[in-house]
C-alpha cells in the first residue's frame, strides 16, 4: 500500500467494465438458465445432476468474477478471506460426503 | 450504513468548501484513523467478505444437510422434488440475474457519480427483489393448498412413474424434504428482505446525494451482498427444483 497516494484518484484504482459488458455477462447467465431448466427435463440419467451443478457453478463463477469484482480487489488479505471462505466449505462438504457417499461400500 | 461520513449534497457545499480550504485534497468522507481512502475503502470491503465468508458457511451447512439426506432418503426427496414448479423457480432465478446487473450497473453509476441514474437502478433492484418474494409467495401458497407444508396437516400422495405405476413413498422422509425446502429458500427470502430494505435505503440517501465517485462504499458492499444472495439462488434452483427430475 503506498502511503501518499492521490486520494482523488480513489475511484480510476476500481477496475469496473463498461455497462455493455455487464448486461452482456447478464445475458450469457439468463442463457445459462434457460439451458440448465431445458437441460432438467432431458433423461440424462446420472448426468443430471453433474450437469445442473455444472451449470450453477459456472453463473456463480461469473458472478463472483466480474460482478463482485474480485479480480479488481487490490488487497492480498481480502483475497485469502475468500479463498479460505470456500476453502472451507469444501472441508464441509467433502469429508461430509465422503462419509455418506461412502458408507454402502462396505 | 456509513452515513456520518457521507459526503455532503449539493445543498451544503459549504461544507465541502471549508474542507477544501483546509486540505488540499481533503475527502471528507475519510475518516482520520485510515492513511488514505483506499485503505479505508479496503477495510471496509475486508470487513464485508469476512461477513460474506459467514453467510457461505451458514448457507453451506443448510446444503450439506440437504445432500445427506438426499443421500439417505432419495426417493422421497426425488418425490418432493418433482412437485416444485421449474417455471416459477426459472422466473425467479431469471429475476434475481436482472438484479444482479442492476446492481453491477448502479456501483458503475456511482463510480461516476451520475446521482439519478444511480438512484434509478437502486429502485428498479429493490423492485426485482420485490417481484421475486412476490413469485416465491405464490409457491408457497401453492405448498399450503397441497399440505406440502411440514406440520400437523402435512400430506404427501404416492408418487407414480411414467407408467402409472405406483411408487410408495415415506411420508415423514417426504416432510424432511420439505423442512429443509422451507428452511433453505425461507432463510433465502430473509435476505431477500433485508437486501430489498438496503437498496431502498441507500436509493434514498443515493438520491438526497450523500455518494460521489470520491465515497460510495455502502453501494459497493451492498451490491456484494446482493450477488451473494443471487449466487445461493444459482445453487438453490438445481438442486431443490432440477436435479431429482428424473429420478
Amino acid at each position: 500500500m503506498a502511503e501518499h497516494e492521490d486520494t482523488t484518484h480513489v475511484e480510476h484504482e476500481h477496475t469496473t467494465h463498461s455497462q455493455i459488458f455487464y448486461i452482456a455477462i447478464g445475458v450469457a447467465l439468463l442463457i445459462l438458465t434457460a439451458t440448465t431448466a431445458a437441460v432438467a427435463f432431458v433423461n440424462l440419467g446420472p448426468l443430471n445432476p453433474v450437469v445442473a451443478l455444472l451449470i450453477a457453478t459456472i453463473k456463480a463463477a461469473l458472478v463472483v468474477i466480474f460482478f463482485m469484482h474480485v479480480k479488481g480487489a487490490s488487497e492480498k488479505l481480502t483475497s485469502a478471506v475468500v479463498v479460505s471462505g470456500f476453502f472451507f466449505l469444501a472441508i464441509l462438504l467433502t469429508l461430509s460426503l465422503a462419509d455418506y457417499l461412502t458408507r454402502s461400500w462396505r | 450504513m456509513h452515513d456520518s461520513r457521507a459526503i455532503p449534497g449539493p445543498a451544503s457545499t459549504t461544507t465541502t468548501q471549508v474542507a477544501t480550504a483546509d486540505h488540499e485534497v481533503h475527502n471528507p468522507a475519510l475518516l482520520h484513523h485510515f492513511a488514505d481512502a483506499q485503505q479505508q475503502k479496503n477495510a471496509a470491503s475486508l470487513g464485508m467478505w469476512l461477513f460474506l465468508v459467514t453467510e457461505i458457511m451458514f448457507f453451506g451447512g443448510m446444503f450439506c444437510a440437504y445432500l445427506i439426506y438426499r443421500l439417505a432418503h432419495f426417493n422421497a426427496f426425488a418425490a418432493g422434488s418433482q412437485q416444485l414448479d421449474i417455471k416459477m423457480g426459472a422466473i425467479n432465478t431469471a429475476v434475481l440475474i436482472v438484479s444482479s446487473v442492476t446492481v453491477v450497473l448502479a456501483v458503475k453509476a456511482a463510480e461516476v457519480g451520475k446521482r439519478k441514474l444511480l438512484t434509478g437502478y437502486l429502485v428498479v433492484t429493490v423492485l426485482l427483489g420485490m417481484t421475486f418474494l412476490v413469485v416465491k409467495g405464490f409457491e408457497y401458497k401453492e405448498k399450503f393448498e397441497k399440505h406440502h407444508v411440514p406440520g400437523p396437516s402435512f400430506n404427501f400422495t404416492d408418487k407414480f412413474d411414467d407408467n402409472g405405476k405406483q411408487i410408495p413413498v415415506n411420508s415423514k422422509e417426504a416432510e424432511l424434504f420439505f423442512s429443509l425446502y422451507f428452511a433453505m429458500t425461507g432463510m433465502h427470502a430473509l435476505h431477500m428482505i433485508i437486501g430489498c430494505g438496503l437498496f431502498g435505503t441507500l436509493a434514498v440517501l443515493a438520491w438526497k446525494g450523500h455518494y460521489a465517485p470520491s465515497y460510495f462504499t455502502p453501494i459497493e458492499n451492498a451490491g456484494l451482498y446482493w450477488h451473494l444472495v443471487d449466487i445461493i439462488w444459482i445453487y438453490l434452483f438445481p438442486l431443490l427444483y432440477l436435479i431429482s427430475r428424473h429420478s
